[in-house]
Parts: structure tokens; sequence; C-alpha cells
């Protein structure tokens, strides 16, 4: 599914285009030091080793495989157990570590 | 930003592979959208959770027009077990875990599992017949108190 509507948020002194549901549209535009505001507006304060983990991972995992991984595929690659997940992410750690890590929403059902 | 689902309260009311997998599909991905969710298991649904039955799960192959088999066809010996083997088998190329895993999974996603009263009392069974995940064996109304403010589902 594509989505046209956008919306913008200002990070630091960039001003970076969302989709309606909080995804960047262009995830060449996401830069580390982004991740602090990102996670704010998510709720996640203060950023820990393990939220910069499961971040960094997605980040690579879209980088080489053009998609983030769903929960599940999180749980079995990440290093992290899906208990562990919920606990760094409550509000849905596939989806919500998608945002911060700038990537769009990861499609697995499972 | 469209308006969004808070809460649900799945019910999970039947035994077989076809009637068990959808609910939990349904119950994992809502936590993975930070929806809160509860799991509620009413008769033939407390197979889902039961010790000695979760690793037997079968598709059921009479009755089930679904699967385009003649229904004497799916009677035979042997012919559930062989059709629940081919669908675990494409299942599990999908990476869809066996129903304990999954089970287990949507409970350390921080969903709440519940068994049914009713149910229980019906087939004579004690918590200790049930998976340690088991949250509670709750009534109706408890059911009803816990499902307030949500959405259910019932499958």
């Amino acid at each position: 599914m594509t989505t046209t509507a956008t919306t913008t948020a200002t990070i630091g002194a960039t001003t970076i285009e969302l989709t309606d549901d909080g995804f960047f549209v262009d995830p060449s535009v996401w830069t580390e030091d982004m991740v602090t505001e990102l996670a704010r507006r998510e709720g996640i304060e203060p950023v820990t080793d393990g939220h910069w983990n499961v971040i960094r991972f997605m980040r690579k995992e879209y980088v080489e495989k053009g998609a983030g991984p769903s929960v599940r595929a999180l749980g079995k690659t990440s290093g992290f157990s899906v208990k562990e997940l919920y606990q760094l992410f409550p509000k849905g750690p596939a989806k919500i570590a998608a945002r911060v890590a700038g990537i769009p929403k990861p499609r697995g059902c499972i | 930003m469209a308006d969004t689902i808070d809460k649900i309260s799945i019910i999970v009311s039947k035994g077989s592979l076809d009637g068990i997998y959808p609910g939990l599909i349904m119950a994992n991905g809502a936590r993975a959208e930070g929806i809160e969710t509860n799991l509620f298991f009413t008769f033939f649904g407390l197979d889902a959770i039961h010790l000695k039955r979760h690793e037997h799960i079968k598709l059921a192959t009479v009755g089930n027009p679904g699967l385009h088999m003649a229904t004497w066809a799916g009677g035979l010996p042997g012919v559930s077990s062989m059709m629940t083997h081919y669908m675990e088998h494409k299942m599990g190329s999908l990476d869809i875990p066996p129903i304990p895993e999954f089970v287990e999974m949507i409970s350390d996603t921080g969903a709440g599992l519940y068994a049914c009263k009713a149910s229980v009392d019906l087939f004579g069974l004690e918590k200790n017949d049930f998976i340690a995940q088991l949250d509670d064996i709750i009534t109706v109304g408890e059911f009803y108190e816990m499902a307030a403010g949500g959405q259910i589902i019932f499958t």
C-alpha cells in the first residue's frame, strides 16, 4: 500500500517528511544523531544500549534486505528475545524501532 | 491520523488448526501494533493451551468445504494427520510458529491468556492441565470486565 498523505517533523535543525503513520518517506535522510529526538517522540527516554542495538539492527536489515524485520524475525535474529523486545518497545518493537531507525514499516504478519 | 484501536479481546472457541491460528495471528499482530490484547480460550479452543493437546491440534478434514475434498475422503484414516502435516510444513516455510511456540510468544509480547471457567469445569480440567503462561481461569463476567473499553473478536 502506498500512502500519499505526509506530514513533516523538525528533528534538530532538519525538517523531515513522514508518512501519516509516522515513518520516514525517505530513509536516506536519517542520521544517528536524530535517534534521541525520534525516540523521545515515541515515549522512549532515555535511549539505552538495548534500544540502540535494536535500532542499528533494524537499520542494517533494511539497508541489506530492503525491508525491516517483523517482531518474530527480530526475536530470532537480533539477539533479543520477544519478551526483551517488548520491554524495550512496549508499543510494538518492529513498528516503533522502524520509526526511530527511519525505515519503512515492516510488513510481516507474524 | 485516522482512528485507532487501543484494546482488543480475542475469543478462541474452536479446537481445530484452522480454528485456532486466526485468533493467534490476530493477537500477535495486535501486540505488534502496540494494541493491548487479551486472549480468551473457551470450549474446544482450550486445546490451544492444554498441555496434553496443544501439540496435537489437527486440521478439520470432515465438514470443511474449504478443502474441496469429498466428505467421505476427509474421514478416511490418516487423512486429517496427512493434511495437518502438509499445512504445518507450509506454515513452517512462512515462519509461522507451531501452536505451542506461538502461544508462548504471544504471552511474551505481554498479551493476557485466559481460560473460560465454564468450559474448564465442563471438561473437568484444572489450572495445572494448562501451560504455565496461562494467566488465569475466569468467568464470563470477569471477561467482560476485562474487555471493557475495547473491541471483542470471536473466532
